[in-house]
């Protein structure tokens, strides 16, 4: 009896488990054309089939899964997959050679670079996703905040600690502040966001804050919270509250005007993809390595200076040349007009210019089988 | 087949000769072997994965140890970086287990002792869905739901307690406490310490139970005298793991807690030590290099920890082996 | 079991003339039967008059209503039941509270994945994976498989070992090797999970190079995590297996090995199987160990043995940490893989049970 009893159950289990197994996602089965929103690819088919992985920012994985769809409609035969497993880990991973491509919200540290070099005979760095950083607060009755740099960063110094402080109240004489206490919000993870941010600090008010830059909050005491969304919940949970988010994240709150120069900008993506404009490339790095060095002290017109740039990473070269053919597809179309534009929609990130976009163009052209 | 025909003496066996003793060695079966064997093996190979661990844990940590205390985070070297996240790790940890361990007893209890049969077999089951739960919806859960419930007690606590440094203050306005955490932390080793327990009081022998009432005990005192001391050693284990849960918990304390300050015992400001765990999980994303290393440096701490606590529990389940059923 | 003591005796009659030995009373007075329910709905329901009509905080409220109860029964029985009973009054009264103070958080957790979950619990969530989405839509099929597929290699190859193990030290297991395992399986259940998860990313690497990625990586960080828990309650299990049935067995020539397999494991199995699902349990929704180990794709890979899976957890992680705008399909599709996790628990659970109930000997009555 029993035995006849363990042995149906083993049975059931088994199928069971061979049913579920056994069938593929539906809209897998049909080609992958999927439940896509965005349909931005090219008329007819291709000839381009295989997988490629990448790894890296997590600031950029909106972005990637947008880009993978409106890559897939184009090539339905192909697989792109991106881990966004942070900035460190996709620089680390793509050195190594355990990922095709890479998402780095900083560009490759020299002796990274030295060793890439080494993986890839020449490094293709170039900037796919612009996203502007907004400050967002949450006072109740205070709509409208125009904030000069240093007192930002008397702010997030916790040097400034009641809204209705003269530093604040001077940019906003319209405004009636009240005398609710900041607390300042802050990343409390290691982020691309913050080192930004602080980068920016640090360049347009040097006299204000006194920390290094670095991808940790440097001031103890303030509110802290894990990743973007964890920042907005805590500006949103909270009174007399003041944080630095992705703008796409932001929501419903209000967010700062940054004073740049004599005037005072909102953010965006326009403003923000100015920076990469007025910005210089950094020197003594490959011909085909697009790393900025970012003009946040910027005083011109129109230029919103807090901002992030991520940037992709690949080979020149690879052994593999459908791989090589894939990589070079994808990020073609990562920066073209239409990828810019989903990514735009479905991340909030600001589109790189066409000028921009003709000049990272022959970097991708270079990838090929080596 | 049957397994009656297993009770009868092996036929195999040879008569013993004459004159020789009746039992001279214990007779060895080729299963016996084959089954101790296996069983030693599985119990060395858990050593073996442990070494592995331990090993990688040193291997990678060895460098941060070493390392220019200029290049650790924060530039006091090594020790005064993990010392704060060692602090709020243990006094995270043992908040949450003061909160949890009188609770799954009494849960324990409820469920085994005083409950009607059917809602305890109900209740059992919900508590067991518990501990599945991923750990990233608690810390959803205490961020969205718990945090904004503790305000206004953690205001009147600064107020009308501030004097206990517990209490200090000033109140946080999200309410993303070391308090908050350690409840999150409670609530999520619950389910595991609670199963624990129950199945051990659940064990209990039915005899002494009855011995006890019928001896014209009341329920606590039947419960004090031969279910409590029955499951002491299991109370004292699920605590463990639960420990063990609440010391290496990563994603809900990433996500609940804000871990700005140094070490300070104020469980309701917004200024709180980090755990390792969840430094671990905020940081190692973005790190490389030494980082890393001073990351796991601080995973073997924790190691270490763990450690301690377990030397110091199976201190105390070994008094009280006698109640075991099979010494 | 009933509350209520039976009242063996009747009190002495009132109008009795006195003995000339004092006889004393062979019983206590008892409470009336219905006295502890009617008391508690009384002190209920002034809790939910004072929340409702005096706007008091539904806490304190609470609080008020269950110390009030405590107090009243408590002192009731003290002098009508004396001290004994009193006390075992009391401790029911705590037990009771702390239970459902225990449970409102509980509670709370399983309300807040149920109604945001059930959101996008729909077929397509479950026919779906995310390949080619964006936005709104989109399913966790690959990410189910990936967790089943996952999770049950790591029950593979933990659920042997641990059972081996505890079957070691509480048969077995005598001097210094046992003492040492039951020591460092206590040690391991301590291993924080992210690190369980480095290292065996580290194991990994030594053989396929950097940056490797796969299922089977992930499965092998878990069974770290789950070894410990299978041990430790089959441990326990085991040991409450009473030693006569033992003894017995061996009496009757049975070689340890069949006494082990046909005596002490089936009587304990009800247990195991409620450990090895809390085991089971304790892993599918750990999050980190699989975020360094297994990563996340987008589309269907059922092969354990070759790049990246999705699995339910960091799927859900995912969902949450880097949302697209709007947000809000992002947070659905987190939640609803939260709620399916639960589910899957739920089934094993069943299963649990259903195996306890074919294969266990009735122990109880």
């Amino acid at each position: 009896m029993r035995k006849t009893r363990a042995r149906l159950a083993a049975i059931a289990a088994v199928s069971a488990l061979a049913l579920v197994t056994a069938c593929s996602s539906d809209n897998e089965s049909d080609n992958g054309n999927g439940a896509g929103g965005s349909s931005g690819g090219s008329e007819g088919g291709s000839d381009l089939s295989g997988t490629i992985s990448g790894a890296g920012a997590s600031s950029q994985a909106a972005a990637q899964q947008a880009w993978q769809a409106g890559f897939l409609a184009a090539n339905p035969d192909t697989t792109v997959n991106y881990d966004p497993v942070g900035s460190g880990g996709g620089r680390e991973q793509f050195i190594a050679g355990g990922t095709d491509f890479g998402g780095t919200d900083a560009a490759l540290a020299d002796d990274e670079l030295a060793t890439a070099t080494e993986r890839c005979t020449e490094v293709i760095e170039v900037p796919v996703y612009v996203s502007p950083i907004a400050l967002a607060f949450n006072v109740e009755g205070v709509d409208e905040l125009n904030l000069q740099p240093a007192t930002i960063a008397g702010i997030f110094n916790q040097e400034i600690t009641t809204w209705n402080d003269e530093a604040i109240a001077a940019d906003n004489p319209d405004v009636e502040l009240p005398d609710t206490a900041i607390t300042p919000v802050n990343r409390s993870d290691a982020s691309g966001t913050t080192e930004n941010f602080v980068e920016y600090l640090l360049a347009v008010a040097p006299d204000a804050w006194p920390h290094e830059a670095s991808d940790e909050w440097p001031v103890s005491g303030g509110e802290a919270a894990q990743g973007t969304s964890g920042v907005v919940q805590a500006v949103s949970g909270g009174d007399g509250t003041i944080g630095y988010a992705d703008a796409s994240q932001v929501g419903d709150l209000s967010t700062v005007n940054v004073g740049v120069g004599e005037e005072f900008v909102s953010y965006s993506p326009e403003a923000a993809a100015n920076v990469l404009e007025v910005s210089e490339r950094l020197e003594g790095r490959g011909e085909y390595d697009f790393a900025y060095e970012l003009a946040r002290d910027t005083t011109e017109a129109g230029t919103y200076p807090i901002v992030l740039v991520s940037y992709a990473m690949a080979c020149a070269t690879y052994d593999d040349a459908a791989k090589a053919e894939l990589v070079k597809a994808y990020l073609s179309y990562v920066i073209s007009e239409e990828g810019q534009a989903a990514a735009a929609e479905a991340a909030g990130s600001a589109p790189i210019s066409d000028t921009l976009r003709q000049e990272l163009q022959p970097a991708i052209d270079a990838i090929a089988a080596g | 087949m049957s397994s009656s025909t297993e009770l009868r003496h092996p036929e195999n066996q040879p008569p013993p000769p004459p004159g020789a003793p009746l039992f001279d060695k214990p007779v060895s079966r080729l299963g016996d072997k084959l089954f101790s064997s296996a069983a030693t093996g599985a119990g060395v190979l858990i050593l073996v994965i442990l070494a592995g661990v331990a090993a990688f844990l040193v291997v990678e940590a060895w460098p941060a140890l070493w390392a220019d205390p200029e290049e650790v985070p924060g530039g006091d070297g090594i020790v005064l970086y993990i010392w704060p996240l060692l602090f709020g790790t243990l006094l995270a940890a043992f908040f949450a287990l003061l909160i949890a361990a009188p609770l799954a007893v009494a849960i324990a209890l409820f469920i085994t002792h005083y409950a009607p049969r059917r809602l305890a077999t109900a209740l059992g089951y919900v508590i067991d869905l518990l501990a599945a739960v991923p750990s990233i919806i608690f810390g959803l859960w205490g961020l969205s739901e718990l945090a904004p419930l503790t305000v206004e007690p953690t205001r009147w606590l600064e107020d009308n307690l501030g004097f206990i440094p517990l209490f200090e203050g000033p109140a946080s306005t999200t309410g993303r406490t070391m308090l908050v955490a350690s409840i999150v932390l409670a609530v999520m080793i619950l389910p595991i310490t609670t199963a624990v327990i129950r199945e051990a009081f659940l064990q209990t022998p039915r005899l002494h139970e009855e011995a006890s009432l019928a001896l014209g005990a009341t329920r606590w005192e039947m419960i004090r005298m031969s279910v409590l001391p029955f499951g002491r050693s299991s109370i004292i284990g699920g605590s463990m793991l639960g420990l063990g849960r609440a010391l290496g918990e990563t994603m809900a304390v990433a996500i609940v807690l804000s871990p700005s300050g140094g070490i300070t015992f104020n469980m309701i400001s917004n200024g709180n030590p980090s755990t390792i765990a969840a430094n671990i999980a905020l940081d190692f994303p973005e790190s490389s290099g030494l980082d890393i290393n001073i990351l796991i440096a601080s995973g073997l701490v924790l190691f270490a920890v763990t450690l301690l606590v377990n030397m110091a529990a199976r201190a105390v389940i070994n008094r009280r082996r006698d109640f075991s059923g099979a010494n | 079991m009933s509350t209520s003591p039976p009242s063996l005796d009747k009190a002495p009659e009132p109008g009795e003339p006195p003995v000339v030995l004092e006889r004393p009373a062979l019983t206590h007075g008892s409470l009336p039967r219905r006295a502890a329910p009617l008391a508690l709905l009384l002190w209920t329901a002034l809790g939910l008059a004072l929340y409702l009509g005096a706007d008091l905080n539904p806490v304190v409220a609470g609080l008020i209503a269950a110390v009030g109860y405590t107090v009243v029964i408590c002192g009731w029985s003290r002098s009508v039941e004396g001290p004994r009973k009193a006390h075992d009054r009391l401790v029911t009264a705590i037990v009771t509270g702390a239970f459902l103070v225990a449970l409102l958080p509980l509670v709370s957790v399983l309300g807040a994945v149920l109604s945001r979950g059930l959101e996008r619990f729909d077929a397509d969530f479950f026919n779906n994976s995310m390949r080619g989405v964006v936005g709104e839509g989109g399913g966790a099929h690959h990410a189910l498989m990936g967790t089943l597929i996952v999770t049950g290699l790591a029950a593979l190859i933990s659920v042997p070992i641990g059972l081996l193990t505890a079957i070691y030290l509480v048969e077995y297991g005598r001097g210094a090797l046992a003492r040492y395992i039951t020591f460092f399986v206590d040690v391991m259940t301590g291993i924080p999970s992210i690190v369980a998860g480095l290292f065996a990313y580290a194991l990994f690497e030594l053989f396929f190079g950097a940056g490797v990625r796969m299922g089977i990586m992930g499965s092998v960080a878990l069974s770290v995590l789950m070894i410990p828990v299978v041990v430790r309650s089959t441990e326990e299990m085991l040991k409450l297996v009473p030693n006569e049935l033992r003894e017995a067995s061996m009496a009757l020539a049975v070689p340890k090995w069949r006494t082990v397999l046909k005596v002490v494991l089936p009587t304990a199995l009800a247990g195991i199987a409620t450990g090895v699902t809390l085991a089971i349990a304790r892993v599918i929704g750990e999050t980190a160990p699989l975020l360094v180990t297994v990563g996340i794709t987008s589309s269907d890979n059922f092969n354990p043995f070759d790049d990246r899976m999705a699995t339910l957890s960091v799927f859900s992680y995912n969902q949450y940490a880097t949302p697209g705008i709007p947000p809000e399909p992002f947070l659905d599709r987190a939640w609803a893989a939260a709620f399916t996790l639960i589910l899957v628990v739920m089934a094993l659970n069943l299963l649990a049970r259903l195996i306890s109930r074919l294969f266990a000997p009735k122990t109880r009555a």
